[in-house]
């Protein structure tokens, strides 16, 4: 898979174009318009028509090489400029890939009570939600979950890990075509 | 477990209490000498307590395995009176009178010689339909004067509980109030690597004894609650995947989704009178508090606001309701009345509160408290006045009540070490001086604890 960062560029180029698309995907002809490259768009419709049917565990790989997560600061659950990028990201894949549907999995560092990390964690998986919903996927295609403090990406307890560990993550459930 | 009646019977006019549905255990005043007043009595009110000397004596037993039973009631009763921090077992070392007769007045002698200012003794007999009658004495040493004397009649497997009563009975007439040995305490017991935490529900008796689990491990569960029955269990589960309140009777074992929620539903606990449940409810992010009638199933929310509002404990009375949110920029202790009216801000010190637990008593809430970097459990009025930390560390979290309000259980979180180790959860018991702090032993590491009421 040595054509992600393509495949990238190709779904971020879909956005662009996107907004009226998604009954194209697996089609070349809305990515090649207003792409400005030509060379690329061709390389784009290649990549399509071989990942039209992705499985969960091929989505899943890209989601990772997208960034399936974003970070939130000590009891925030605002996004990030950085967060939004990445969160753009996985839009342009979910926009690519219509069968993919997927979990947010809100989740919260160490130093607060329990309950309320449940609640923050709940938060911040919406935030996440709400601005893929902005950028054009469909909410019934994303599930929300928190997991509090119980799930934490990094063991530790020291800032590093903490700001590691606040974070919303975004995980291929599932993919009609895959299945 | 089977359900029998409970009741009580005093010798002096055999008046008989209305039966309850718990253990059968049958209880009778035993009279020797005359049950004078008598001046042998800890005030916990009051900040410093010295332990008062006590000598409890082996029960006597005819027999082998009575025997063993009254040295194992005996040593029961001694360790619940020497964790409540007001009582000091003398050690049975150092006894001249090694086990006092139920038939005649000890030798007081004997033991004020030794510094034993009480002293507790008793006897164990099988009887012929295959009960056990466990009798006890309590005496004033110095002023010669029998403070206590009952017995009860139990199936032999009740051992322990009523040792547990004869402790409540013991600390009930020294001290003025409840007692809190015969309860049970449901907890979650954690194992595995962090970052997938084996949590499991499991109950013990307030000292660790009768430990069992009551999940596999497989579905994360969180933050269980007694009924006020004992009966039922609720909490938080993932099965499924979602997570969401449910009930499970401890018996039985089976477990049932409450409520049909679009949103997630968490931090559950039940009304005063057991007929409601108090939950968090989130939906697009935002958590609010809701009842549901546990007959008709019918929902009422209380808080509207776009705040994190969770944590719900009701006063003793139902009348009120203590619960957390960060509506006003951090996470703080707010008050209303069980309808939603009149909510109000009770916590105004520096740092975050949460997880307020309305004491049985209704005099004092206890709380967990966030600042600089440390946790705190503490205590306040319900006005919010009379903040009092009692313990702190890297991560002590959800006090919960004895049923005398004078005892607060919680867990304590080490902090992970650099190389991976520690990061290990265990319970503590503490009292309202601060100064009686004790492990609770659980054989996991262990979280979420809940003290159950007294055993109906």
């Amino acid at each position: 898979m040595r054509f992600k960062p393509v495949a990238l560029f190709a779904a971020l180029a879909l956005v662009a174009a996107c907004e009226s698309t998604s009954e194209e995907t697996g089609t070349a002809s809305g990515a090649g318009t207003g792409a400005g490259d030509v060379e690329t768009a061709v390389v784009v419709t290649e990549i399509e028509v071989e990942e039209v049917s992705l499985s969960p565990v091929e989505a899943e790989e890209e989601m990772v090489g997208i960034g399936d997560r974003v970070f939130f600061g000590f009891d925030q659950y605002t996004l990030s400029g950085e967060g939004r990028v990445t969160l753009e990201g996985q839009a342009a894949l979910l926009n690519k890939y219509l069968a993919i549907t997927v979990v947010i999995e809100g989740h919260a560092d160490e130093r607060g009570t329990r309950e309320y990390n449940l609640a923050l964690g709940e938060r911040r998986a919406n935030a996440a939600k709400n601005y893929l919903v902005v950028l054009g996927v469909d909410p019934g295609r994303i599930r929300t979950v928190t997991y509090g403090e119980e799930r934490p990406a990094v063991v530790g307890s020291n800032d590093g890990a903490w700001a590691q560990n606040r974070r919303a993550a975004t995980i291929v459930a599932g993919s009609s075509a895959g299945s | 477990m089977i359900v029998g009646t409970l009741c009580l019977i005093q010798t002096s006019g055999l008046k008989r209490w209305k039966p309850l549905a718990a253990v059968a255990i049958w209880l009778v005043v035993v009279g020797l000498a005359t049950p004078a007043a008598s001046d042998l009595r800890i005030d916990i009110t009051r900040g410093v307590v010295q332990p008062l000397p006590i000598a409890v004596a082996d029960f006597e037993g005819s027999g082998e395995e009575a025997s063993r039973l009254g040295r194992d009631i005996a040593s029961v009763v001694a360790a619940d009176l020497e964790r409540s921090g007001l009582f000091q077992p003398v050690d049975p070392k150092a006894f001249i009178q090694a086990r006092p007769s139920m038939e005649t007045l000890p030798r007081f002698g004997d033991w004020r010689v030794i510094d034993a200012q009480a002293l507790l003794h008793g006897r164990v007999l099988f009887l012929e339909d295959g009960r056990l009658r466990v009798e006890f004495r309590l005496w004033d040493v110095f002023a010669e004067q029998q403070m206590a004397g009952l017995a009860y009649f139990t199936a032999p497997n009740n051992w322990r509980r009523i040792a547990h009563i004869i402790s409540d009975a013991i600390y009930k007439r020294i001290t003025g109030e409840d007692g809190y040995f015969d309860t049970r305490v449901v907890y979650i017991a954690e194992s595995g690597p962090h970052d997938r935490r084996v949590k499991r529900l499991a109950i013990m008796d307030q000292d660790g004894e009768n430990h069992r689990f009551l999940t596999d491990g497989r579905t994360l569960v969180l933050t269980p609650r007694f009924s006020p029955t004992l009966q039922e269990i609720t909490y938080l589960s993932y099965t499924g995947g979602a997570p969401r309140v449910y009930i499970r009777n401890i018996d039985i074992g089976r477990q049932e989704v409450i409520g049909d929620f679009p949103g997630m539903t968490f931090a559950p606990r039940f009304s005063p009178d057991g007929e409601k449940l108090i939950i968090s409810m989130a939906k697009d992010g935002n958590s609010e508090l809701y009842t549901i009638d546990l007959r008709t199933r019918a929902k009422k929310r209380l808080t509207f606001s776009s705040a994190i509002d969770t944590s719900p404990s009701y006063s003793p009375d139902s009348r009120q309701i203590v619960f957390n949110s960060d509506r006003g920029g951090s996470q703080q202790l707010y008050v209303m009345d069980a309808d939603g009216s009149k909510v109000r801000r009770i916590s105004h010190g520096k740092g975050r509160y949460a997880t307020p637990v309305w004491s049985p008593r209704g005099d004092l809430l206890a709380f967990t408290k966030i600042q600089g970097g440390k946790f705190y459990i503490g205590v306040m009025r319900p006005d919010g006045s009379g903040e009092r930390l009692l313990t702190e560390g890297y991560h002590v979290e959800a006090p919960t009540w004895a049923p005398n309000g004078r005892v607060l259980m919680f867990f304590r979180q080490e902090p992970i070490r650099k190389d991976g180790g520690g990061g290990g959860s265990r319970l503590f018991s503490i009292d309202l001086t601060g100064r009686n702090e004790r492990e609770i032993p659980t054989p996991l590491d262990a979280s979420d604890p809940a003290w159950s009421p007294l055993h109906p």
